[in-house]
């Protein structure tokens, strides 16, 4: 497969490791920012690679991970409502709220559907005009354009029964809230290329100055990886932080600027909880008052449900770098996938689902 | 829908829900079919219900599939497949042409491997009770050999060969249902798998356990004669084959194509001394499938399978949980 195979050579693959084994010389803790390049590395055996100076730590870019459970209680409220589609992406099906999630609540009676583009669901709008379409937006900068292009077509076409029930996130802003803490372990950081392919990577110079850290935007095949590893480690031996970009293929300096226009005039910077870690300053993203129309939260009544993330969950420390998903006493135990305490355990990008998934046990 | 996955759910549900209360020492062979000792013969007796949507997909039909399911299942215990059962569950308002065409696929299948529909049963239910149609078939096979092909046999030092590609069925499947618009049409995998086992019996292969991959994917075949079996397994990741159209879907879909449908690939596990022939007779038979050794038999008390990356990293595969999402981004 062109531009996957070339990112998949074992040969190059090990080379890259044999260079970054040769240049290391002291502990160093890098955390890869997105959940896709968790499961990568741990799908491919990436960190069995490397030498044991290096730790890889993983990062709160999963979209599915850090969504707040009252989020997901009131889309699995909304859906349990007659009238009512409730669209989502199929990762978000499974994720537990305080006490339910969409796929009981489907098997319940309620319509969810998957959807695999916001527009999808516009389109469901435009053939059910009977009934209230709710497309529940979360995730990244990397979904951000295209369901602010979902409320700018809507508008444009005077559908009325659309609205989205936003849980949008940004990732600079976390990665500011990381490297504020005070037990942060994160030397350097691998930036998720596929957000980079949106927003350039502009916003990263100040954090890399801020913090002095070297920040690699990366890809997500094999040998991406290990070059951006490789990129940092060389960084870090040589005293640098710099903001430099593994994934040039992909990913420009200014990013995609329609992209980028669309989702500022649909959206604006607000603050944002992150399930597990809290309310993160400027971190998210909100539909701006002129298409307040499209907001569901200000559409429908919401009733409020009593919010309980389990005690038992690390998955804000996980999602900070600060433990691994090994480290909790329930993983694999009172937390798995069929089972779950967190969405870290449920989610296609989460750190403790790559881990049960993918970990020998001996 | 999570429970009907062939994953981990499915699996907790067959065991603790289903099969506990009805349990006995054919059904605690957990094979594809059971055999029968019914005078002097062996019979080989198994049962499967089709509920795929859309009914027609590329390269098959719900048809196509219900004769080739449990012929499989049959084959899958060593056996020769001899006579079906046809039970229609028909909801209201399907086509009679729709029907029609159906039952010409049913026919037309049951006569490419030779088998008879000898009994069956025709429901209609009220429109919204079902899915168009749905199929459930059982078979009698002859068990014609005294080998004892089941997970139990399963040793170390045994090779395992998987007879094509994989992911191709699930995939077409998804395609279809979804309108995914990809580039290329993938096509189903959909077909008879009998005449390679009678094959590889003929052949006098020593054989220690057939498992046609279904729902759950290779990877939920592995795990289940790994888990049966007591012993651990490990594949090479770059000895499995999987098609470009079938790999870029995965990719852009998010899904592992260990954990895709297939119906028409099976593994057949030998001891090494039988390996080359057992490739040899496969090869001779659909050499368009390429059959591969895709891993072995390690050691016993592990029950785990483990896979090697290209780069010499090692993971566990696991039975999917439910069924697979497509991601976020």
């Amino acid at each position: 497969m062109k531009y996957i195979d070339e990112y998949r050579d074992a040969e190059a693959a090990l080379a890259l490791a044999a260079e970054i084994k040769k240049i290391t010389t002291r502990d160093w803790t890098i955390m890869e920012i997105c959940g896709g390049q968790t499961h990568s590395i741990v799908k491919h055996g990436i960190d069995q690679l490397l030498p044991s100076r290096i730790t890889l730590v993983h990062g709160p870019g999963c979209p599915v991970c850090v969504t707040p459970i009252e989020a997901i209680d009131t889309a699995c409220e909304l859906a349990a409502r007659p009238n009512i589609i409730l669209c989502s992406f199929g990762d978000m099906l499974r994720v537990p709220g305080s006490h339910t999630d969409l796929l009981k609540v489907k098997a319940g009676g309620g319509d969810v559907r998957i959807v695999y583009s916001p527009l999808d669901a516009l389109e469901t709008a435009k053939r059910n005009p009977e009934k209230e379409i709710i497309f529940f937006a979360v995730g990244f900068e990397t979904t951000a354009p295209a369901n602010a292009m979902a409320v700018y077509r809507a508008a444009k076409e005077h559908v009325t029964n659309y609205s989205q029930l936003v849980s949008q996130v940004t990732v600079p802003a976390a990665m500011a809230a990381i490297l504020g803490d005070e037990e942060n372990l994160v030397n350097g950081f691998l930036a998720a290329g596929h957000v980079c392919a949106v927003t350039g990577y502009d916003e990263y110079y100040p954090l890399a100055e801020r913090y002095s850290v070297p920040i690699v935007v990366t890809g997500f095949e094999p040998t991406d990886l290990l070059h951006g590893i490789l990129m940092c480690v060389r960084q870090l031996e040589e005293g640098r932080h710099e903001v430099e970009n593994q994934y040039s293929r992909a990913v420009s300096r200014l990013g995609n600027q329609p992209a980028q226009e669309v989702m500022r005039e649909v959206y604006e910077i607000s603050d944002r909880n992150w399930r597990g870690i809290g309310v993160i300053p400027g971190s998210g993203l909100r539909l701006r008052d002129r298409y307040a129309a499209f907001d569901a939260e200000r559409k429908f009544e919401i009733h409020s449900v009593p919010t309980a993330d389990s005690a038992d969950c690390i998955s804000g420390t996980i999602l900070r770098g600060q433990r691994k998903p090994t480290d909790c006493p329930a993983f694999g135990t009172r937390c798995t996938p069929e089972s779950p305490l967190g969405a870290t355990m449920v989610s296609s990008e989460g750190a403790c689902a790559a881990y049960y998934r993918y970990r020998a046990k001996s | 829908m999570a429970h009907g996955g062939g994953g981990t759910l499915m699996h907790q549900l067959l065991e603790r829900v289903i099969v506990a209360p009805i349990d006995n020492a054919l059904l605690a062979s957990r094979h594809d079919a059971s055999v029968l000792q019914v005078g002097q013969s062996k019979l080989a007796f198994t049962t499967d219900s089709f509920v795929v949507s859309p009914l027609f997909f590329p390269g098959g039909d719900i048809g196509k599939l219900a004769v080739c399911g449990t012929v499989n299942d049959l084959a899958m215990a060593g056996a020769k497949p001899l006579y079906l059962s046809l039970a229609l569950i028909i909801e209201e308002g399907l086509p009679i042409e729709t029907l029609s065409r159906v039952m010409e696929s049913i026919r037309a299948t049951a006569a490419d491997c030779g088998v008879q529909i000898v009994t069956g049963d025709t429901k209609v239910v009220e429109r919204g009770k079902g899915d168009g149609l749905f199929i459930n078939t059982a078979g009698i096979g002859l068990v014609e050999h005294d080998q004892v092909i089941a997970p139990s046999k399963v040793t170390s030092g045994d090779v395992i060969i998987l007879s094509g590609d994989i992911g191709r069925h699930g995939i077409a499947i998804m395609a279809q249902r979804e309108n995914l618009g990809l580039e290329s049409t993938v096509v189903s995998d959909c077909a008879l798998l009998h005449r390679e086992v009678l094959a590889l019996l003929a052949g006098g292969i020593e054989i220690h356990c057939l498992r046609d991959l279904t729902r759950g994917g290779l990877a939920s075949a592995l795990v289940e004669i790994a888990q049966s079996a007591r012993m651990e397994i490990e594949i090479n990741e770059s000895s499995i084959a999987v098609s470009e159209p079938v790999r870029a879907a995965c990719e852009l879909l998010g899904f592992d194509p260990l954990h895709v449908a297939n119906e028409g690939r099976f593994l057949a596990i030998v001891p090494g001394k039988a390996v080359d022939e057992a490739v040899k007779i496969l090869k001779s038979l659909s050499p368009e499938n390429s059959p591969q050794i895709i891993g072995t038999v390690c050691k016993s008390n592990d029950s785990q399978v483990v896979l090697v990356t290209p780069y010499g990293g090692k993971r566990v595969v696991n039975m999917l949980s439910g069924e697979q999402l497509p991601r976020i981004c």
